[in-house]
């Protein structure tokens, strides 16, 4: 595997970095455009995958550990509801985003709440995605040649 | 050069028409097919057909997550599924096809019977336009001062769904974590279906 498919493993090292660009581009941009933390979160995932498709799953665990992923998976969602949870201290309904900036004349509250709602989402979505991918495909080391 | 009204509106038609000709061939296709890693990249043509489509009926946002889950992740976890198992699927029993056939005939039936019923594309009297979604479009600007309305629905208006959503996406890694191991010996080790047969081959009386 590690002499084959040179063009494939060219292509990856080349596209790693605008597709994790592009998923922060996604995250980042949901208020203004279409996007958001799924999307964002898959296409954050799909960076590892392709690369554990080429290089190997065994590579892209010593990359991104599956302990990390678990982390990432409760803290996106901690960030969720922990989010709920403050706009319900600060006197509001759960997830009332006005309530983290009550005086702000443009609804600077909702735009954090969002803000960081969807960076939990995306959280989830992507260490969700991976761990799935990682059990998966850790049964087997990789696609064989006549698969293809 | 910009393009009469008309010409564009033949074309819309014409676009429409090729992708949803194209999603029925590649349909029919994924039912003829009894490889499954090529009803696999049939799925994943289907879904970025589906997402062609989603665009061409102006829902970007739908579009752009049939295309990231359905054409991509869903693909690879298909593939990364199937090499668990066998790589053709196992020929129908040929008995039972009337009964099936008479049965989605019935639903298929159903279906069209109740899509005369459905509002025009676009028509703004139609349920989903009116009630809870015009007051989304009239109120996002005040109320969430945000350009993208379908976020404002997702992340504030139904903020709650969403979080049982993320919640959803949580249990689903987690199910899977527990029941295919994380970090256990047993969770890395390779299943074959081949010696598997063999073994099977070997004891024909059992």
């Amino acid at each position: 595997m590690r002499d084959e498919h040179l063009i494939l493993r060219v292509v990856m090292k080349v596209l790693f970095a605008p597709i994790i660009l592009f998923a922060f581009y996604v995250q980042f941009h949901g208020d203004y455009g279409p996007g958001g933390g799924f999307q964002a979160g898959v296409i954050f995932a799909v960076a590892f995958i392709l690369h554990g498709l080429i290089y190997g799953v065994a590579a892209t665990k010593r990359a991104m550990p599956q302990g990390v992923l678990s982390a990432l998976m409760s803290i996106g969602l901690l960030l969720y509801t922990g989010t709920g949870a403050l706009t319900m201290l600060l006197g509001r309904n759960l997830l009332a985003y006005d309530a983290l900036a009550p005086n702000s004349t443009h609804h600077a509250g909702q735009h954090w709440g969002i803000l960081i709602v969807e960076f939990g989402v995306g959280m989830t979505v992507a260490a969700t995605m991976l761990t799935i991918f990682y059990h998966f495909s850790s049964r087997e080391p990789e696609i064989r040649d006549e698969d293809w | 050069m910009t393009p009469s009204p008309g010409f564009a509106a033949a074309a819309g038609v014409l676009i429409d028409l090729a992708l949803l000709t194209l999603l029925f061939i590649v349909a029919i296709q994924m039912l003829r097919s009894r490889q499954l890693f090529a009803i696999v990249m049939l799925s994943g043509i289907y879904s970025l057909l589906s997402a062609a489509f989603f665009v061409s009926l102006d829902a970007v946002d739908v579009a752009f997550t049939e295309a990231a889950v359905g054409a991509g992740i869903s693909t690879v976890l298909m593939l990364a599924a199937m090499l668990l198992t066998v790589r053709r699927e196992k020929p129908g029993t040929p008995g039972r096809a009337p009964v099936a056939f008479i049965a989605v005939l019935i639903v298929g039936a159903a279906l069209v019977y109740a899509s005369i019923d459905m509002p025009a594309f676009g028509d703004g009297a139609s349920p989903a336009n009116a009630y809870v979604g015009q007051q989304y479009v009239e109120r996002t600007p005040d109320e969430i001062a945000m350009p993208n309305i379908v976020t404002a629905v997702l992340a504030s208006y139904r903020g709650f769904d969403t979080m049982g959503e993320t919640m959803v996406i949580f249990t689903a890694g987690l199910a899977v974590m527990l029941l295919l191991g994380v970090g256990s010996p047993r969770g890395g080790r390779a299943v074959r279906d081949v010696s598997r047969d063999e073994a099977s081959r070997r004891r024909p009386s059992a």
